[in-house]
């Protein structure tokens, strides 16, 4: 096989004396979809911030298609239209409107005709089922609609790579659904992509590979079958239980007499 | 209480005009001398550019905690002993321009401020460079946030420039001191100062509510 | 080294003429504060009030006070009364009534702007915890005001003090007039002494209120 899309190499990362990343080291293969999962605070996140050079890193290297991601290089720019990043919070611009917001980057970044760029926008807005809302702005759509947006504004920078961090945590249960249809579908259409997620469902679906994530170091690399059937660490095992509600049992019913005898004993105390 | 003397008043009208005019002529500039310096203070500290916003940083409580009155005598009878003369308007203007602009960057800064960072990051991820990010991202949402305080400090200015006689500029202050001298028609002469400050300061503060009610309606939101 | 003109401050007591001056400027704002801030909290409450007339008039006299310079202000109260009242009132109690009028004004404006800035769902939730009126107001409302209002109202001091600058064009003897007298007196033997002086003036204001305001924005940032 060719050289890797994203390889990185021995990354560490550390607020302070605090090791968030120790060492990590994966490729990504052109066309693959990797979820990243693990406890929060397992640094799940900041190994996404890594990536777009919005966190500094203090060991290791990140390098896309061959090219190194230095915070301090002059192509910084350059190199991050190539990557695109879907936020938890959608991030939209809130002083401009749906087609703005898309069509900012496109035009000012790339230089592109606008009318050229719009086109392929309003293709990709109709794709999420939002061709309707071109003109609206972001504090008129719901959390659901924001993310989809966000989605296609990252996809009109033709990146080689999309990372999702946690794009359905700030949603409404009901809105999620809709958020993830869109992100199934573009892995169907073979996009490279990054996603850090909670939803377990959803990342069984759609990973070709499963890095659990935990301390700051890659615990566990498999594929989904493979990871959520048989997990082989002891703390992804713990990890995916949490998950698990079938031993819970409604406590009312053997609470019920007790409760009664206390407000028994409070009437005879007045 | 006496009726106003009309004659008097009407007599006097064009000279308070011409002193209105100056107020105003001379308060502008001041104010847009001031966005300027403003502006790039608020950048410096948003920015944190080593060394400048120290220097920005003293510059705004020296500013902020000295009254205009002084700054203006300072200039202009104290900076000619080291050969740097003004003319009263020029004084004028520079001593509000530097009252102005630490005000300036505190309303421009605090608007910098309330965009969450992440809006940048948001920016950067899609290729944007620094300055790309700054102009089409933080600052259109920067400047909305600071309207109200834009315009609060647009109002203070403009009340500021009352001091404008210390340094014999003929405004409207030392234009009714000195009709008040010549003629002790006091009435008169203070009804026509409150008048033509009325006229002067009423447009900007009702267009500042205006404003302010809009953005409040029709903000941004989350 | 330059003549600065610094040497006139050594000379008799013009140091101390001039911290004279300075103090004459406290006073009158240290005053006028004290006044102000009992006056401010009761209109500002009243502002708060259902009452249509009172909110009216109120709404008046603060926008009066509020858009008009205080220099115009200083002048209404110090040529206008004589005028109008037969009242020959000096310089200093001029601008006493005139401080004391704004100060108000800006005080009750703060006050109204902490008050309405408490969330309904504050006296809501206390209410839902059993609190009666007076011990919501006490435990939760009037503290979270305070927090709100004391570095605005610290605030208020500085912009007083500067504010009293102006007095010197009423005719009051404060800082600058003394200033002005020491660089007249001194004008042959130290040709530059409007430099040292006027620098001297400037900084002292400064260290007037730098501290009150490193006081407020240190409040503030406690507080937020």
């Amino acid at each position: 096989m060719s050289q890797p899309l994203l390889s990185i190499s021995h990354l560490t990362k550390k607020f302070g004396d605090n090791v968030i990343l120790n060492d990590i080291s994966f490729t990504v293969e052109q066309g693959e979809v990797i979820v990243i999962i693990g406890p929060s605070g397992c640094g799940k996140s900041t190994l996404l911030r890594c990536i777009n050079a919005l966190e500094p890193i203090q060991g290791g290297e990140i390098a896309l298609g061959g090219d190194v991601i230095d915070r301090s290089a002059n192509n910084l720019p350059a190199l991050r239209r190539r990557i695109g990043m879907v936020f938890q919070s959608y991030e939209l611009f809130p002083h401009l409107t749906v087609i703005d917001n898309i069509l900012l980057a496109p035009c000012k970044v790339l230089r592109r005709k606008r009318e050229e760029a719009r086109a392929e926008a309003l293709t990709l807005l109709k794709r999420v089922g939002l061709l309707e809302k071109e003109h609206s702005y972001p504090r008129e759509l719901s959390g659901g609609q924001k993310q989809r947006v966000a989605i296609v504004r990252a996809l009109c920078m033709h990146p080689e790579i999309l990372l999702f961090d946690e794009v359905t945590a700030a949603l409404d249960p009901e809105m999620v659904r809709e958020v993830l249809d869109v992100v199934l579908d573009l892995a169907r259409q073979g996009r490279t992509m990054l996603i850090v997620t909670h939803e377990m469902q959803f990342a069984r679906a759609i990973a070709d590979r499963v890095l659990f994530l935990d301390g700051g170091r890659i615990a566990e690399q498999a594929p989904p079958e493979e990871f959520f059937e048989h997990p082989k660490t002891e703390r992804a095992r713990q990890f995916l239980n949490m998950f698990e509600f079938d031993a819970v049992k409604s406590p009312r019913e053997a609470e019920q007499p007790a409760a009664c005898g206390t407000a028994e004993q409070d009437r005879t105390g007045d | 209480m006496t009726v106003l003397n009309w004659e008097f008043i009407a007599k006097y009208l064009p000279l308070y005009r011409e002193a209105a005019w100056l107020t105003l002529r001379l308060g502008l500039i001041g104010i847009a001398l001031s966005i300027l310096i403003g502006l790039i203070c608020a950048i410096v500290q948003y920015d944190k550019v080593p060394v400048l916003r120290r220097i920005v940083g003293a510059y705004i409580e020296l500013s902020r905690n000295t009254p205009l009155l002084i700054q203006l005598f300072f200039i202009y009878y104290g900076l000619p002993k080291l050969g740097i003369r003004t003319d009263p308007a020029s004084c004028g203007i520079a001593g509000l321009a530097f009252l102005g602009g630490s005000y300036m960057a505190e309303a421009f800064r605090s608007g910098l401020e309330a965009v969450d960072a992440v809006q940048l990051e948001s920016a950067y991820s899609l290729g944007m460079t620094k300055w790309q990010a700054m102009w089409y991202v933080i600052l259109p949402q920067a400047a909305s946030i600071s309207v109200p305080a834009f315009m609060a400090n647009v109002i203070f200015l403009l009340k500021e420039t009352s001091v404008f006689s210390a340094v014999s500029l003929m405004d409207l202050m030392f234009t009714a001191k000195d009709l008040i001298g010549l003629y002790s028609k006091t009435t008169e002469c203070l009804f026509l100062l409150v008048v033509f400050y009325l006229l002067i300061l009423l447009p900007v503060s009702i267009l500042g509510s205006v404003l302010e009610r809009r953005l409040r309606h029709a903000g941004f939101g989350a | 080294m330059p003549d600065l003109g610094l040497e006139v401050l050594w000379k008799g007591k013009n140091a101390a003429r001039l911290l004279g001056g300075l103090w004459t400027a406290l006073r009158i704002s240290l005053i006028s504060v004290a006044i102000s801030i009992p006056l401010g909290i009761l209109l500002g409450v009243l502002m708060t009030r259902k009452n249509r007339v009172v909110r009216a008039l109120l709404r008046f006299y603060l926008e009066f006070i509020r858009i008009m310079p205080q220099m115009v202000l200083l002048f209404l109260a110090y040529f206008g009364t004589t005028r109008a009242f037969g009242w020959n009132l000096t310089g200093e109690t001029s601008s006493i009534i005139v401080f004391t009028l704004w100060g108000t004004a800006e005080m009750s404006d703060l006050v109204r702007g902490a008050l309405i800035s408490i969330p309904k769902h504050q006296y809501e939730s206390s209410e839902a915890l059993g609190l009666s009126k007076a011990q919501t107001y006490w435990y939760i409302i009037i503290p979270q005001t305070i927090r709100r209002l004391l570095p605005l109202s610290i605030n208020l001091i500085t912009r007083m003090i500067k504010t009293t600058s102006l007095i010197l064009m009423i005719g009051v003897v404060e800082m600058l007039k003394v200033a002005q007298q020491i660089i007249e007196a001194n004008r042959t033997a130290s040709p530059n002494a409007a430099f040292g002086v006027y620098l001297t003036v400037f900084l002292l204001y400064f260290i007037a209120c730098w501290p009150i305001s490193l006081l407020a924005k240190h409040l503030e940032q406690k507080w937020r």
